[in-house]
């Protein structure tokens, strides 16, 4: 077998489902609840850790994730304890990164510490917006001021802290995005998320669009002006984007995340965790019960979690529709060999001519004009 | 076998809704034709379609046998016809099967205008009228307005109209009583001479193939009898002779004035013709009936397969349609835009609508139908006339000399306050005022139109501007010379045959840009910018341009996201069947349609 570094790394993704309240916006699998039995979910993830590492220990581990949810309302000490059980089970890669998401509030800032210590390396921060009504808005629970203070603790507590900021809001205007922007940029240290909100259907957002609500939201003109200025604005603030929504100094690229992009073996624990692992040659998708109580109760048992083989035909696709993200692109070599067949040198051809794509020797790549619409892309190249 | 004057033969004439088949209903239950518990709603509707869509297609018949206040027990036999204005030449020829008809009016609706295409067909076919006014369960139901209607607006007496509930049952053992008293029995028939008998109907059945539904006038229908179509020339044996009840029942013989039913390995609907004379091989009658012109299709579409790999089934399908359908008609048409399909005639659009939901349900079959069409007459310089059934095939306009389009005479009736924006619609629709009277808080206008103006919307849009308080009925006037041209559709510079339209010279800019900024609405942006444009010949007349795609990405994706992600390319794979190639442009297949709708 082809070791993990050559594939895209080897890394665990440990999924917290709890929040404070549900903001309008998320699709993610988190729940608010009334009280949640720590150590009861804290013993749930070290059995999950066991199991998997009985069948993977012999590898290298280059990252963990803490992901949500909030991840931010787990006890330091639970953190540790699986931390501690992580260093036991696998071998770990010499520049081992640990992230959390975290909320910013003086509540959760008051855990850092904690963190740290437990062997968190890295926060990711849910700042969202900069002005107070943009995060009523947007549902937030914190206000702008509680945001930065939450920030410089950990700015002051990590080596590392990343945040994510959400653009493109209802009655947002290029000027205004181009100025909270600046100041985003003026606060971050070497890492920085910035999504363009997306309606999901099924949340709140959704269910209010779908009924003609939610006005105000950026056409598809004024979305492809946002991206531009954005990307233009952190080019010139030294954070270029290395992956279609993230920015970072060379070198400060949020090592779990590429693991996704590259298309490399993670494993995820905790309720509708994903997981990509390769067993004797064959890749499986993973993904648990995502209710969290029938995930807890669950436990030890067949229907926890599902099974996928991923065909190599599949595995080509998803890896191109993950490395097309990233500015480093794919390697079309590798395309090859899980496909079985070159990509299509006509789609291939019409889009370079379109100024979209970028080959060169081994490697593909979206180029500046072609990553906002990566989509219309990846539909040309596989056929859709 | 029953003497004539104890035969009563009839058909239930109403404008749709206004209850035929719930009282075809109530008559077949309370003269005890069907048991208790095989009663169901809309007995005679047979087909899905026709349950669903609560009309009738073919033409249906039952006995029912009722023991009058007079002692005598009598034959009634109901024909049942097709209500709707697509199908109104076979109500005609029906009609002739028949003495008298049931004019049926909801007493809270009153006439409508199918009550008035309806019941001036029974008018022209000699038939007794007996007014029926339904739905007095109603409180809305006004009689005496509505007695006084029938009178003004039809011409008919109301006087002793006999007043019931087809839902409740109020009155239906007066209806009996008034068929028999009131229609007369058949005129004519002679037991003893040769075998003449009418061709109503004919439909298929699995099992029995062919079934021809009858009225006999002289002789004797027998089984084994072979018998002799006089106009189609066939011949065959009869295998088998019945009635309906409405369940199909053997009878040893149909004498004269009876309706029945007779099979006789006849393999195709096709085989048969409405209106022929049926007679025996051996002595045939001297005299035929005069028999009936075929009709004929007056709306063409095209008919595609959504995916291209179905075409030989749809073949298979529409062939085996059409045995069953002499109405309607298909030949194969290649479309540079959708490939291989059919461009199929019908008698209106409900029989379009009817056939294609047949095609897509019975025989799983998706489809791209394209704007329907009508049969201009293109006359060109050489002198000859062609029939132009597809906008894509007119010839070249300097050869052509004229063309001429179908009229209709449509008669609107429509609440007071409705009447302005009918008469815009019109209007617009390039119709012309030929009537405008009233019948109480109702006007009635008469628009002459032409057809091409009507095939497409006009029902729709008529409903909606009325709130469905409006009712239409039409029917062909004949050709007239018009202003006519073809307007093609070019999208990306690539002209797309199955977009082009024959329009009204003075009104093609308007169309042609409306269709442009429709069509630019349908079509999804592509990574460079399209041009769609109207053109008259090489004259480009409207134009828009549908700027290039400009942002689609999905601005979170991680390592929970790549099932999802895949699985969606899979659907998009599949969606992409729905789209049609052109160029480097892909148009969606609700485009062909949709692109004419037209909105006000
Ligand atoms: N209240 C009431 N409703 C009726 C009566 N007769 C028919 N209907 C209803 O009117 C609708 C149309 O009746 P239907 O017999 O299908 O009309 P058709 O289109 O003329 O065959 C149905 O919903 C019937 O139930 C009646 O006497 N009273
Ligand atoms: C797992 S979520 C959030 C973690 C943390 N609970 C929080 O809310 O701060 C990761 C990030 O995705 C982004 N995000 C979530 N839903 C989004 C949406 N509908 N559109 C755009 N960005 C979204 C937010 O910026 C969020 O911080
Ligand atoms: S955005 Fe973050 S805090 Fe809000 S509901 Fe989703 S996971 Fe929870
Ligand atoms: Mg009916």
């Amino acid at each position: 077998m082809t070791e993990d570094w050559q594939n895209g790394g080897f890394g665990l993704y440990i999924h917290w489902p709890f929040c404070q309240a549900k903001c309008p916006y998320c699709d993610f699998n988190s729940h608010v609840t009334a009280s949640i039995d720590q150590s009861r979910w804290c013993d749930a993830y070290l059995a999950e850790i066991d199991r998997y590492s009985a069948r993977t220990g012999d590898r290298i581990l280059d990252s963990v994730f803490f992901g949500g949810g909030t991840p931010s309302l787990m006890n330091p000490d639970v953190v540790a304890a699986i931390l501690e059980r992580v260093r036991r089970s696998w071998r770990i890669a010499n520049d081992f990164e640990v992230t959390l998401e975290a909320n910013p509030t003086s509540v959760e800032a008051s855990r850092f510490r904690g963190y740290r210590d437990a062997g968190v390396t890295r926060v990711s921060m849910g700042i969202q917006a900069l002005d107070d009504q943009s995060l009523r808005g947007l549902g937030r629970l914190h206000t702008a001021a509680e945001a930065r203070q939450a920030f410089d603790v950990a700015r002051s507590t990590f080596d590392r802290v990343s945040f994510d900021m959400i653009y493109a809001r209802q009655s947002q205007t290029l000027a205004q995005w181009q100025a909270e922007l600046r100041e985003a940029l003026s606060m971050a240290i070497d890492h920085l998320s910035l999504y363009q909100l997306t309606i999901e259907p099924g949340t709140a957002f959704g269910d209010r669009y779908a009924k003609g609500g939610l006005r105000g939201l950026p056409d598809e003109d004024l979305g492809a002006d946002l991206y531009e200025a954005t990307q233009e604005t952190c080019d010139q603030a030294g954070m270029p984007a290395y992956e279609v929504s993230n920015h970072a100094r060379p070198g400060s690229e949020s090592r779990h995340n590429l693991i996704y992009w590259r298309y490399g073996d993670y494993i995820g624990i905790g309720p509708g965790a994903h997981g990509r692992l390769t067993e004797a040659g064959v890749k499986h998708a993973t993904e648990a019960v995502r209710q969290p109580g029938a995930w807890l109760d669950g436990l030890g048992q067949q229907t926890h979690e599902t099974l996928e083989t991923i065909s190599g035909a599949e595995q080509a696709q998803e890896m191109l529709m993950m490395g097309l993200r990233l500015d480093e692109g794919v390697s079309t070599g590798r395309y090859q060999t899980l496909s079985g067949e070159p990509l299509d040198e006509r789609a291939l051809t019409s889009l370079e001519d379109f100024g979209l794509i970028e080959r060169t020797d081994e490697r593909l790549r979206v180029t500046r004009q072609g990553r906002p619409l990566l989509n219309a892309v990846l539909r040309e190249l596989l056929g859709a | 076998m029953t003497e004539l004057a104890y035969i009563r033969n009839f058909s239930i004439v109403a404008h749709i809704d206004h209850g035929k088949s719930t009282l075809a209903d109530r008559l077949i239950q309370l003269t005890g034709t069907v048991a208790e518990r095989d009663m169901k709603d809309q007995l005679l509707d047979a087909m899905d379609i026709e349950r669903e869509r609560g009309i009738t297609i073919k033409a249906n018949t039952v006995r029912i046998e009722y023991p009058a206040k007079d002692g005598n027990t009598y034959v009634l036999n109901l024909i049942d016809t097709p209500g709707h204005v697509d199908f109104s030449y076979e109500v005609s020829r029906s009609m002739q099967a028949v003495e008298g008809s049931l004019l049926v009016v909801d007493a809270t609706q009153g006439v409508e205008a199918q009550t008035l295409a309806n019941v001036y067909t029974a008018i022209d076919a000699d038939h007794e009228i007996v007014p029926v006014l339904n739905k007095v369960d109603l409180p809305a139901a006004d009689c005496a307005r509505v007695r006084e209607q029938i009178e003004d607006v039809i011409g008919i007496e109301a006087d002793n109209a006999v007043e019931i509930s087809a839902k409740t049952g109020i009155g239906i053992p007066d209806v009996l009583e008034a068929i028999v008293q009131r229609l007369p029995p058949p005129q004519e028939g002679d037991r003893n001479a040769p075998l003449k008998a009418m061709l109503v109907d004919s439909k298929y059945d699995p099992y029995l193939g062919v079934v021809v539904i009858v009225r006999v006038i002289d002789g004797v229908l027998r089984k084994g009898q072979r018998i002799r179509m006089m106009k189609s020339g066939g011949t065959y044996d009869i295998d088998r002779v019945g009635i309906y009840r409405p369940a199909m029942e053997n009878v040893d013989e149909l004498g004269p004035g009876e309706i029945g039913y007779i099979t006789a390995q006849i393999k195709q609907v096709r085989d048969t013709r409405v209106g022929d004379t049926i007679t025996t091989e051996k002595s045939p009658t001297p005299k035929a009936l005069p028999g009936f012109k075929p009709s004929v299709p007056v709306v063409f579409c095209g008919l595609f397969p959504v995916d291209t790999n179905d075409f030989e089934d749809m073949r298979d399908a529409i062939e085996k349609l059409a045995l069953n359908d002499a109405s309607f008609t298909f030949e194969m048409e290649t479309s540079a835009a959708l490939g291989f399909g059919f461009r199929c005639g019908f008698l209106g659009l409900l029989h379009l609508e009817v056939i294609r939901d047949r095609l897509e349900r019975e025989y799983n079959i998706e489809l791209i139908t394209t704007a329907p069409s009508v049969v201009f007459k293109v006359h060109t310089r050489d002198g000859a006339v062609m029939d132009l059934h597809n906008p894509a095939d007119m010839p070249d306009p300097g050869l052509v000399e004229r063309v001429e389009e179908p009229r209709i005479k449509a008669t609107i009736l429509v609440p007071d306050e409705y009447l302005g924006d009918v008469l815009k619609l019109c209007q617009e629709r390039r119709g012309i005022q030929e009537d405008l009277t009233y019948a109480g808080s109702r006007a009635m206008v008469v628009y002459d139109l032409p057809l091409a103006e009507v095939v497409f919307d006009f029902y729709d849009r008529l409903k909606s501007v009325t709130k469905g308080y409006a009712s239409f009925d039409y029917y062909i006037l004949g050709y007239r010379e018009d202003n006519l041209v073809r307007m093609s559709i070019l999208v990306n510079d690539e002209p797309v045959d199955a977009l082009a339209m024959m329009v009204h010279r003075d009104r093609a800019e308007m169309r042609g840009r409306a269709m442009c900024e429709k069509l630019k609405e349908l079509i999804p942006r592509h990574m460079f910018k399209i041009p769609i444009q109207a053109a008259i010949g090489g004259r480009v007349i409207a134009r828009e341009t549908l700027s290039a795609m400009r942002k689609d990405v999905t601005a979170k994706c991680y390592g929970g996201d790549a099932t999802r992600k895949r699985k969606l390319l899979e659907k998009q794979k599949a969606g992409k069947k729905k789209m049609r190639q052109f160029g480097k442009v892909e148009i969606p297949q609700e485009a062909f349609i949709n692109a004419l709708k037209m909105d006000s």
